[in-house]
């Protein structure tokens, strides 16, 4: 056929035994992962280099992907984290006027294995019935041996993977500004933006930064990021993050970061079926009475009444499966959320909580916290 | 927040006859608005002037008033009914805008009455141009540079300043009417005149064109408590300049990255909360492709005709939620339908893409402008889903229906290269195919973005389809090629055609369904709609067997787009067969394609297949399925088209049987049915060229009629006087392939009477009968009809009862039947026999309280007419006179003739209710738009036919007071009879002529009939259109004239006449 590739084929296989068959784009090879799905209609780019998917394999629900091309602005970190990617149908002729390459292209400087032309929507099903699973893409025949290693696949300290190894800094164009040490355990670039445009300098630190380091810095506020994996096996970071919470700055988590927080906290976390991976999840703010549409990727939960009300507060909820989406701790100046109000992708109505830690911040400096 | 505590009673104001820009989409609005608010425990008392609809059925609302909207009923119902708030969002801009001045002038207020949805400030910072862009800049988003103004020097002005071009864009009025683009200072002062006069407050917006930018919509939500979120986004393939609902429309966008799509979605969540919407609300963006640059283009503070489209294309009911949030409840209140488990406080995920495709008028309208610009010209629109772009669209060209299956149309392929290249600058309705056909010659992407400025993305994809055509011809089949192809959209049948081979049987496939879930499969749904795919697994057949109800499953086929000929009235029907199968403890599996429409709402039926009406698009429907049987009787002409297929497939089609469905449409066949029914009709013969057409009617002397046989809506019918028209008339339809003859009738000046008949095979039943104000040769949709007959004798209306029930039984009919008859020197003739339901039965039905769908459905069942409680015969007649009136889109479709004739014109339809026929009429002809000013001056013109009719009309109108103008001829022979004319000068004449005249406000009245039409360069029909664009009342009958007249004379005003609530009949 003249357009798209179509001369390899691949096939998606997953652990309860099903197969599909369609087409190779990106690198031949075989991959495996845990396989997800992400049902925003925009956003692969920042889908593809978010490094919350490390070691998933991603499906997108929407079909038409790479209708406007890569760009160079819209990366949320260095590089490609995913093991592999589904779509129905990728675009080989993007349109758009920021475009750079098409998504083939990219994966291919990636080094990743795509499929396409499969059912995606008989796949979310099965993934909704029966729960995240392993699985690969492979463009080789597929055997016992390939069945082997996807039921072994196990995806081991994803947060090490990912991290930045050094302090990175970055400064705001503003004259005095609040100073966040924001701790990587797989930061999407867009926080860092945020918190530039809202005045803050930035330091970026390894995910296993200790309080000595903290105070070393001595910032206005900690930020904890977005990541990948099982909070739970993050044991050094959670005790680290207990030192943090005693340090009396005001704290900030997003996703992982707050995940980790209700760990320190004494709570726990728990694996959901198939996650959120989404833009359109609505979450109560039940302090505001008020619901925002949120950007989500996240595969575990907090679970609330871990958490006993002398500690702190849950103060977001989803609308659609009523889990656990924020927290407010007491005696601290810390609060969390399950979902990104980085957006990037998705919608940017929850930007005010970066507002919110920015006023802790200030009032921190003038000594009213 | 629950509940309102303070609303009890509402009023809902429905948008009136369907128009161009004001369509079926407020029934499915109005509809869902009455439902929801009834379920609340809500009195809800409507008022609706369109009789076609759902939403003016007796079940929607406590009490229906099917009254002209105006500020005059709407003031007089408040005050009987004294409802304590009134939802204002439902109804289109007839209802904003009646809620509004209601508003303004202090009536709601001194009725302690509250606006729900949209409150006066709202409405106003929408809908007032200089209101709208002062909120603008305070918010901080952009807009056009633009200026209000009121005069023609302040528009030329600006457009001196800004550059042309320049769009102009009237203040209040629908689907931009009066609008355009003004290329230079002539058009601007010709665009202008126009626009400042059709404002309702003399105002016009003149704008920068802003040519090229990309055209997006969103659809966002608010709620009391401040909650905001989007629906969904839309993307035109038609950039800015043409009106979106002349656009192909995508959704959700495809053009746009995260960074400009949140950009946009912010910015419309922004404006909502701005405005203080407390419902749905429509943003319209132009977005430069260029860098992030955008602007806000319109804002619609209520539901819209996108918001029908956004619902039916994400399964989120937006008018639903409206009306829930209108009294009181939030958004996170509310559930989620679709899934059952989730609230509407979301925004729906999809994982398909939609194409929207609109219908135009053109091929009824031949003479018409067809370029598209600021003013809306579509009459409907289909929706198609689609797994790729290339699948959705091929499926919208076939549920257009237009014959196509495919882009190509072989009148381009006919043209030259360089005549191609040309039509690439027209903006009409041509454009899609034009393009493809340049895609096809090998024109680069590059050069025809140049000119369309249509987004590459798009013209790559049409490529692919274009490059799958080539193929399949040119290299065969292979089961790669036919799988691609199939997934591309391509139906068996063209992949066979386009490639002259045959695809092995073993080797077909029916297509699998997926379902519409609003989440992307995240959530199980419990009520989808389904959409084909090329997939393995088929979704629909899964959720059958998921969902065992142990009930047998019937086929109900709808209508497809609204179009001339081909209305809301059969989405009546069709909504009312699913009804009646339900409550006959059936499934009711519906097909259908208009995202307009109450028959594509989710609930009407068990299960709902959005595709196009064709054969194989059909079988894999029945394949999934297997339904025990098939309904066509109520999806009009789209539907009987598929009775053939039905039948090959082995489905059986219920009620009359194909046979017999044949008989009534094919003329030989029929003919000797009559003869042997004993039964008369005009003489007439079967041609198939011109020679045979001249010979035959120079046999049967003329008048005679002509038109092809298979038709809806007089699809090109002419009388033809002489032997030139005959002439003229065959060459223009032997251009086209002809397929079918062509018919000729010795044509009857007489009285033209309708009925439309039940039968259960034994027994019949007609609920009444309706008569013609003008006489034969006017289609019957574009006459006015009247019920109960007025004039008939005993004696005729027995021989009709007669002659239907003859009728019935020749053609064995079971279910619906539609006859028309014309009455010539006390002669009953019979013209034509439709064996399906017709465009009178829903208001026939409301005001006989027969429910006559209801009853048609359970006889194709085997129900007996005697044993559902019913005397067989005419029913007994009404106290009440209801008289329908047509009405019109003329003013939006420039250069067609308004006069009426054998094809049908009109857009939708009126009724007025009342005891007495003048009153009825009275109301009728009000609601239909007449200002019925009972002085000012009338100017007649009439062809010689009609020259002594006008005598009598030139009398009344005299004696009326009226001061009376007339052509040369026409005055002479007034003046003659004694009635004082003033001669005025023809629009080809110096002036001052009659176009002076028309501008100068002193004609309430132009009574114009001519012998020759269509030709938009005639005198006759410039001047009829110049009556049109100068909202002047235009009547093309003298029996049109007279019954104006007899309602003129009784002096009575809708003051003095009683409100029906339809109920009470």
């Amino acid at each position: 056929m003249s357009y798209y590739k179509r001369d390899k084929r691949a096939w998606l296989v997953l652990s309860d035994g099903s197969v599909f068959e369609g087409y190779n784009f990106g690198c031949e090879g075989t991959t495996i992962g845990e396989i997800v799905f992400t049902t925003g209609m925009t956003g692969y780019q920042e889908v593809l280099t978010d490094p919350s998917y490390y070691g998933q394999i991603v499906m997108q629900t929407y079909p038409l992907i790479g209708n406007y091309g890569i760009n160079t602005d819209d990366m949320e970190s260095k590089r490609s984290w995913v093991n592999g990617y589904i779509t129905k149908e990728w675009c080989e002729e993007p349109s758009n006027f920021r475009y750079s390459k098409n998504i083939n292209e990219f994966m291919i400087d990636q080094d990743k294995v795509g499929i396409w032309d499969v059912d995606t929507r008989a796949i979310t099903r099965i993934i909704r019935e029966h729960g995240t699973m392993n699985g690969a893409i492979t463009t080789e025949p597929v055997d016992d041996a390939l069945f082997e290693k996807i039921r072994t696949f196990k995806v081991e300290q994803p947060v090490q993977k990912v991290t930045s190894q050094h302090m990175g800094w970055f400064y705001s164009q503003e004259n005095r500004a609040n100073h966040v040490a924001l701790i990587d355990y797989g930061y999407k670039h867009n926080i860092r933006r945020m918190l530039l445009k809202l005045g803050c300098n930035v330091t970026v630190m390894p995910a296993n930064t200790t309080i000595e380091e903290i105070r070393n810095l001595n910032p206005d506020g900690i930020m904890l990021s977005n990541g990948p994996g099982d909070p739970a096996e993050n044991v050094q970071i959670i005790e680290n993050l207990k030192d943090f919470i005693a340090y009396g700055k005001p704290i900030f988590g997003i996703c992982l970061g707050h995940q980790l927080m209700a760990l320190a906290m004494g709570g726990k976390t728990m694996k959901l079926k198939y996650g959120h991976r989404g833009m359109n999840q609505p979450v109560k703010d039940l302090t505001k009475d008020r619901v925002y549409i949120t950007s989500q990727n996240h595969g575990y939960a907090v679970i609330p009444e871990s958490i006993p009300e002398s500690v702190g507060v849950m103060t977001h909820i989803n609308l659609n499966d009523q889990t656990c989406e924020g927290f407010e701790y007491k005696n601290c100046h810390a609060f969390t959320v399950q979902f990104h109000p980085e957006a990037s992708a998705g919608p940017n109505d929850t930007g005010y909580l970066f507002e919110k830690f920015t006023d802790l911040m200030e009032r921190g400096q003038q000594g009213c916290l | 927040m629950p509940l309102r505590t303070d609303i009890k009673r509402v009023l809902v104001i429905g948008s009136g006859p369907i128009i161009i820009g004001q369509a079926a989409e407020f029934d499915y609005a109005g509809t869902q608005a009455c439902k929801t608010l009834k379920k609340a425990g809500l009195d809800v008392i409507l008022i609706n002037s369109n009789p076609a609809t759902i939403m003016t059925d007796k079940s929607m609302a406590d009490k229906i008033y099917i009254e002209p909207l105006t500020l005059e009923v709407v003031r007089k119902i408040i005050e009987i009914e004294k409802p304590d708030s009134i939802l204002s969002t439902l109804g289109g801009q007839t209802g904003l805008t009646l809620s509004m001045q209601l508003a303004k002038e202090g009536f709601l207020e001194k009725h302690n009455v509250k606006l729900l949805g949209a409150d006066l400030e709202t409405i106003e910072k929408a809908e007032d141009r200089q209101a709208f862009k002062d909120m603008m800049k305070e918010i901080g988003e952009p807009i056009i540079p633009s200026e209000v103004v009121t005069t023609i020097d302040g528009a030329l002005a600006f457009a001196d300043k800004m550059g042309y071009p320049v769009i102009v864009r009237p203040a209040f009025t629908l689907g931009g009417t009066g609008g355009g683009i003004a290329h230079d200072c002539n058009e601007l002062r010709e665009i202008a005149t126009n626009g400042i006069r059709l404002s309702p407050i003399n105002q016009i917006l003149v704008e920068k064109g802003i040519a090229g930018w990309k055209e997006i919509e969103f659809e966002v939500m608010r709620d009391a408590k401040g909650n905001v979120i989007t629906v969904c986004s839309m993307e035109n393939f038609d950039p800015v300049g043409i009106h979106t609902g002349d656009s192909i429309v995508v959704a959700p966008c495809q053009t746009l990255s995260d960074k400009e799509y949140q950009m946009l979605r912010t910015s419309a969540l922004k404006i909502i909360s701005a405005l203080g919407v407390e419902g749905g609300c429509n943003c319209q963006f132009a977005l430069n492709p260029g860098n992030f640059n955008y602007a806000v283009i319109e804002v619609n503070p209520r539901v819209s005709r996108s918001s029908a489209l956004a619902s039916k294309a994400t399964g989120y009911p937006i008018a639903k939620v409206a009306s829930q949030i209108a009294v009181g409840y939030s958004l996170d209140e509310i559930v989620n339908e679709v899934t059952g488990t989730t609230t509407a406080c979301f925004e729906p995920a999809i994982d398909y893409i939609v194409v929207k495709f609109p219908r135009w008028p053109f091929d009824k309208f031949v003479y018409a402008k067809r370029t598209l610009g600021t003013q809306m010209k579509a009459t409907g629109e289909i929706m198609s889903i689609g797994s790729s772009f290339e699948h959705g669209m091929m499926k919208a060209i076939r549920s257009i229906e237009l014959g196509f299956e495919t882009l190509s149309v072989q009148k381009l392929m006919d043209e030259s290269d360089e005549r191609i290249m040309e039509m690439l600058h027209n903006t009409d309705d041509e454009r899609a195919f034009v393009v493809y056909e340049a895609i096809k010659r090998g024109v680069s992407m590059e050069h025809i973005t140049e000119i369309t400025k249509i987004d590459m993305w798009f013209l790559d994809k049409l490529r692919h389809l274009a490059v799958m055509e080539k193929d399949l011809a040119e290299k065969g089949l292979t089961p790669e090629r036919v799988r691609v192809a199939r997934e591309l959209g391509f139906l068996d049948k063209t992949i066979e055609e386009l490639s002259g081979q045959k695809i092995e049987e073993a080797e077909k496939q029916y297509a699998s369904f997926k379902m519409v879930d609003t989440c992307a499969g995240e959530f199980a749904a419990q009520t989808p709609y389904f959409y084909s795919t090329r997939d393995k697994e088929n979704e629909a057949a899964l959720f059958i067997e998921e969902h065992p109800t142990g009930k047998e499953r019937i086929l109900v086929l709808g209508s497809g787009p609204i179009r001339i000929g081909q209305g809301i009235e059969f989405d009546y029907c069709s909504v009312h067969c699913a009804w009646a199968l339900r409550e006959l403890n059936y499934e009711a599996i519906f097909i259908n394609n208009n995202p307009e429409t109450v028959s594509t709402d989710f609930d009407t039926s068990d299960r709902l297949y959005f595709e196009p009406l064709t054969k194989e698009d059909v079988w894999s429907v029945v394949e999934t399925e297997k339904p025990i049987g098939a309904i066509v009787q109520f999806g009009g002409q789209t539907a009987i088209k598929l009775t053939r297929y039905l039948e090959e497939m082995g489905v059986p089609v219920l009620g009359t049987s194909p046979k017999n469905i044949d008989a009534a449409e094919d003329r030989e066949v029929f003919d000797q049915l009559l003869e042997a029914c004993d039964i008369p009709r005009p003489q007439g013969e079967t041609v198939f060229t011109t020679e045979e057409a001249v010979e035959v009617a120079e046999r049967l002397g003329f008048p005679v009629l002509l038109r092809p046989s298979y038709v809806l809506g007089g699809q090109n019918m002419i009388i033809a006087y002489e032997t030139e028209d005959v002439v003229e008339y065959m060459t223009i339809i032997t251009s086209n392939e002809l397929e079918n003859p062509v018919l000729i009738d010795k044509y009857l000046m007489g009285k033209e009477v309708e009925v439309d008949a039940i039968s259960d095979g034994e027994n019949y039943l007609i609920p009444g009968i309706m008569e013609h104000i003008e006489r034969a040769g006017v289609h019957s949709g574009d006459s006015i009809s009247v019920y109960p007959p007025q004039t008939l004798s005993d004696k005729i209306k027995e021989t009709i009862i007669d002659y239907t029930g003859r009728l019935v039984k020749a053609l064995e009919v079971v279910g619906m039947v539609n006859i028309q008859y014309v009455i010539y020197h006390d002669e009953v003739y019979v013209i034509e026999v439709n064996p399906r339901s017709s465009r009178t039965v829903p208001y026939i039905s409301k005001v006989t309280n027969v429910p006559m769908v209801n009853l048609a459905t359970k006889m194709m069942l085997g129900h007996k007419l005697i044993d559902l409680g019913y005397t067989p015969g005419l029913q007994p007649e009404s106290d009440y006179v209801a008289v329908k009136v047509p009405v019109f889109s003329f003013a939006k479709l420039q250069d067609v003739d308004t006069q009426l004739g054998p094809e049908m014109k009109s857009t939708g339809e009126v009724l007025g209710v009342a005891k007495t026929f003048s009153d009825a009429l009275y109301k009728g002809l009000v609601a239909s738009g007449n200002k019925m000013e009972r002085s000012g001056g009338v100017l007649l013109t009439v062809k010689d036919r009609d020259k002594d009719g006008i005598i009598e009309i030139g009398r009344q109108f005299h004696e009326l007071g009226f001061e009376v103008y007339a052509t040369v001829g026409t005055a002479l022979v007034l003046n003659e009879a004694g009635i004082p004319a003033k001669v005025v000068r023809r629009l080809a004449e110096s002036k001052p002529n009659i176009g002076d005249l028309l501008e100068s406000g002193k004609v309430n009245y132009v009574i114009s009939t001519s012998t020759k039409g269509r030709m938009p360069q005639n005198d006759s029909v410039r001047m009829r259109r110049k009556s049109v664009e100068s909202s002047i009342s235009l009547l093309t009958s003298l029996d049109t004239a007279q019954a104006l007249l007899e309602c003129l004379k009784s002096h009575r005003t809708i003051e003095d006449i009683d409100m029906v609530d339809i109920k009470e009949i």
